[in-house]
């Protein structure tokens, strides 16, 4: 057990691609905490997907010992949080399992939307914050400028901020002695009950569910007995450690100390992030605050390209939930796909994370379906229904009134692009609440309808920015407005999984392109194909797909015979990719794709 | 029971895989090669002649080709010691057909006699177009000129003869490529290949298109319409489109590539040269190495063939399918039943049948014009899992 004044527990806020990895990847490398054999870049993100993308999906701690100047030696506890918007409950989790964060800002690039976000997680959990310059070694380098704007846009005192180059080793020292010098130590009551918060878990095939947690009052043990005050579940400790960042084995944890804990956990369903661990018998009285389950506001419907592969992907969904309370599912059957799953989730990036571990962990090809957002359809009759498909929408002589969900985006960019910006803000019908301009960056800040947004809000943004803009967002609230489900029929047979709910005002726009891209998306058939956008019963959109005009082989002899044989037969198998409508067959990439706007 | 490949009967094919230049559309196996051995080609050819004669023993060769390359660059005396040994090796069927393609420039066209006098009685002639540009952007060595004149001494040389165009070529309208057709069609052969110009992947052409610098290809409508004045102008001169790109008057079809489309045996000789081979009841495919050298190495140490693999009911079904339904008489769907073992799916049948792609006239099944067309599409649809 460590003493209270010897430990600083922190975290670290950054945009992405700011260098939070590599100063993390830094801070263990010069303390001797791994080996440098052992060094491999990001070593926190420990998910192929997380690595890859550069992102932080689970919050993964380690354990640092640091000898200081002042001729002691410090265990500091870093939490690295997802950075992304979509977990942002997880962060606000992470943030207040620490006591301070180290801010750090690309000098090249300055301040970013996400760093705002998170930032402001830092200081509402009351953070003492240590601005870090990175990247100084390169020539667009600007410290002046970008502390000046850490003043300006957070309102945080930069005077003090450490320039450092986590690529070089720059300034890394400099880091270490503030963590000690300048953050505050944690505080706790060795003797109290114990009170541990459950800052993470996830699932480890030998362990079962690893459990993160951070000591507040109290001590653990192994062997103890835990409950867990929200969830109500009961075990008893087996293991109890540290990461360094491989697990690392200890007696106990007291106050302030963060560590895991196994205790033969089947589920990390059964774990909520954010509930208090206490011991069974003698256990504290009143929860830690601010705890809440997390709710998906972003859906989709999951669909087996092949559906003999149904069983298969009900299992990969089966066993990902468990690890991850965030995702909900239910099984879904469409008249277009057949049967699938209608699932839930937190934001973009994670349908994006989940899909892509069905298809690369699973090997399941899979047919998704338009995000949609989940819209309150009051009836006639008083009642309130969530409805999280369009294919489900009651019938329209039985409705009142829609509500859908908005959010407050913050949007950074530098000047030249704000124009671009506000065009597709107001675009995508969004109010526009402040306009704030820190040196050559704007920031706008936007109401905005989340259906909207879910779909490809964020790659038009970066498009017409050429990068250069930042995006964040949080949930507002519900707003009533005029939504209508528009269908699309294609050879006179609609096909439920491209229904969409829409504005009014932008039904005909949305029709007329998602008939052009269905145009362009099915391939010609042996015969003339309408593509029809409808609301109700009424055509508002009409294309017609040409027939087939020319496929043959001009020379087809004796040589070719196997050639073109396989030719074909790879022909008819990529038919077989292909959803069948009526007579015509559907591409799988067509369900996304056709909703891309170029607007 | 009889074998399946009497259907189409048997031939016999040889590469030649050399040629003066490689023309910029052509992905067939042709090399350029300055300085060829033509006693070690001819050795290697006689020693794959007499290999394959060996397993496929009482049988009638309907049919010999040299295809390439370009086989017009073989001295005659090679051809002439190649058809001498085949003679002595297979029963010739009474017909039988010896075909060379050729080159219409003039030093070839002066070895026609030579070839004639060899045994061939029937070229193909790689005119390719009546227009002096077109040829050049073609890659072609001839002139316009002088393919007329070397058509003209096939003439006298061969028995029958005919000539390839390509069409559908870069900025070439529908108008011009009538005018020019009616001039092939004036020159009076018996047979014609009309291909539509098409861009393979790893040659010249396919490689501008890749890069997006071949301009001017006519769009899909355009390239069918061509194909459909094709048939209507040839037959106006009493050319009859027997399969999607070869027009004959009555008799003067190819018999060789009959032998292809009707799915006969045909035994490949020569570099990259496939083939078709009934052996002990079963039909096998054969692929010789494509590399000049590497065939002429392999042959010396025993075969020129990198494979000999059985083909199965389903595969030999549907590649009779494919070949047949090529021909304007189409397949016979008994036949077809026979080599695969099961028949093909009804609802497809009448869906084609529905949407006039095909014509069932029990027991054949035939593509009609509208079908032809789109031919690789109702093909696929068509195809035995």
């Amino acid at each position: 057990m460590t003493e209270l004044s010897n430990i600083r527990n922190f975290s670290i806020v950054a945009h992405i691609d700011h260098g939070k990895s590599t100063l993390a990847d830094r801070l263990i490398q010069m303390t001797g905490t791994v080996a440098e054999r052992d060094m491999k870049a990001q070593l926190l993100d420990s998910m192929d997907i997380e690595r890859e993308r550069g992102i932080t999906i689970k919050a993964n701690t380690v354990r640092i010992d640091y000898p200081a100047k002042d001729g002691q030696t410090y265990v500091l506890n870093l939490i690295d949080t997802p950075g992304h918007v979509d977990f942002s409950y997880e962060v606000s989790r992470s943030m207040q399992a620490v006591e301070g964060s180290l801010l750090v800002v690309d000098s090249t690039q300055g301040v970013e939307a996400q760093t705002l976000a998170n930032v402001y997680q830092a200081i509402d959990a009351n953070h003492e914050i240590v601005p870090v310059l990175n990247k100084v070694d390169l020539p667009a380098s600007d410290c002046a400028r970008v502390a000046e704007q850490i003043e300006d846009v957070i309102g945080i005192d930069a005077s003090n901020s450490i320039h450092i180059s986590a690529k070089t080793g720059v300034g890394i020292p400099d880091v270490l002695e503030a963590i000690v010098t300048r953050l505050p130590a944690p505080k706790g009551d060795r003797n109290a009950p114990l009170k541990a918060m459950l800052v993470d878990s996830y699932y480890d095939a030998y362990l079962g569910v690893v459990v993160i947690i951070r000591v507040i009052d109290g001590v653990i043990k192994k062997g103890d007995r835990i409950k867990m005050m929200k969830t109500g579940g009961q075990y008893p400790v087996e293991k109890l450690g540290v990461f360094r960042p491989q697990m690392q084995d200890i007696a106990e944890l007291g106050p302030g100390e963060i560590g895991f804990l196994t205790a033969s956990i089947k589920q990390v369903r059964d774990t909520r992030v954010g509930d208090t661990i206490t011991t069974e018998k003698k256990g504290c009285e009143v929860p830690l605050p601010g705890f809440k389950p997390s709710i998906p506001v972003v859906f989709c419907g999951l669909f087996p390209v092949d559906s003999a592969e149904f069983d298969d992907l009900r299992n990969a969904i089966e066993k990902l939930a468990l690890n991850d309370a965030s995702f909900s599912y239910e099984m879904e059957s469409s008249a277009a796909l057949g049967f699938g799953f209608r699932c839930g989730f937190l934001g973009l990036l994670h349908l994006e994370v989940i899909r892509d571990r069905i298809e690369r962990e699973y090997n399941i090809d899979l047919i998704t379906t338009a995000p949609s957002v989940v819209y309150h359809v009051f009836m006639k009759d008083g009642e309130m229904i969530e409805l999280h498909n369009p294919a489900d929408m009651p019938d329209l002589s039985k409705v009142d009134h829609l509500e859908e969900p908005r959010i407050k985006a913050t949007i950074m960019v530098p000047d030249e692009y704000l124009g671009d910006v506000l065009k597709l803000c107001q675009d995508r019908r969004g109010v526009q609440l402040d306009l704030t301009y820190a040196g050559a960056r704007a920031m706008a800040v936007y109401d905005l309808p989340l259906n909207e947004v879910v779909f490809d809000f964020y790659d038009r943004l970066k498009s017409v920015t050429k990068g250069y803009a930042s995006f964040d967002y949080q949930m507002s609230g519900y707003q009533e407005d005029q939504l209508v489900k528009m269908q699309i029929l294609v050879n006179d047979e609609p096909v439920d999984a491209l229904s969409i709910m829409v504005h009014r005002t932008r039904a005909e726009t949305r029709g007329r392109a998602m008939c052009e891209k269905l145009k362009e998306l099915i391939p010609r058939h042996m015969f003339k194909i309408p593509i029809q956008a409808a609301i109700g019963g009424k055509v508002i959109a009409r294309e017609t797909l040409a027939a087939l005009r020319k496929d043959v082989t001009a020379k087809c002899y004796g040589g070719d015979a196997t050639r073109k044989r396989k030719l074909l037969e790879k022909q008819k198998a990529g038919k077989k990719k292909m959803r069948q409508f009526g007579r015509v067959e559907i591409p799988q990439e067509a369900f996304i794709n056709a909703l891309k706007m170029d607007d | 029971m009889a074998e399946d490949w009497r259907n189409g009967g048997f031939g016999l094919y040889i590469h030649w895989p050399f040629c003066m230049a490689k023309c910029p559309y052509c992905d067939f196996n042709s090399h350029v090669s300055r300085s060829i051995d033509q006693k070690a080609w001819l050795d290697a050819y006689l020693k794959e002649l007499d290999r394959n004669a060996a397993r496929t023993p009482d049988r009638v060769l309907k049919s010999v080709f040299f295809g390439g390359g370009t086989p017009s660059l073989m001295e005659p005396e090679t051809v002439a010691a190649i058809l001498n040994r085949v003679g002595q090796l297979w029963t010739p069927a009474n017909d039988q057909e010896i075909t060379l393609e050729a080159n219409p420039t003039s030093v070839e066209a002066g070895r026609f006699q030579a070839y004639a006098e060899a045994g061939v009685n029937r070229v193909s002639m790689g005119l390719q177009s009546l227009r002096d540009d077109d040829l050049r952007r073609l890659g072609r060595m001839h002139t316009v000129a002088e393919g007329r004149r070397a058509f003209e001494i096939a003439k006298d040389c061969f028995g029958r003869v005919s000539f390839d165009l390509i069409y559908a070529r870069q900025d070439q309208t529908v108008p011009e490529w009538k005018a020019e057709l009616r001039e092939a069609l004036a020159l009076a052969a018996d047979h014609l290949s009309l291909y539509q110009l098409t861009i393979e992947a790893g040659t010249a052409f396919g490689d501008r298109y890749e890069r997006g610098t071949l301009r001017g290809l006519p769009e899909d409508d355009d390239a069918a319409e061509m194909y459909e004045v094709t048939q209507e102008i040839c037959a106006e001169f009493g050319m009859y489109d027997y399969e999607v790109s070869n027009y004959a008057k009555p008799g003067a079809e190819s018999r060789h590539n009959q032998i292809y489309w009707h799915y006969g045996d045909y035994v490949g000789i020569g570099p990259g040269a496939h083939g078709r081979v009934t052996m002990n009841g079963i039909r096998h495919a054969t692929d010789t190495w494509k590399q000049p050298q590497k065939w002429l190495d392999a042959v010396a140490a025993g075969t020129g063939e990198n494979l000999v693999e059985a083909v199965s009911p389903t595969e030999q079904a549907n590649e009779y399918l494919m070949m047949g339904l090529r021909l304007t008489e189409g397949i016979d769907l008994e036949r077809f039943n026979q080599i695969g073992g099961r028949a093909l799916n009804p609802r497809t049948l009448k869906e084609l049948q529905d949407m006039g792609m095909i014509e069932l006239e029990s027991p054949y099944l035939k593509a009609t014009r509208a079908g032809r067309l789109v031919l690789n599409a109702v093909i696929a649809e068509l195809l035995l899992d």
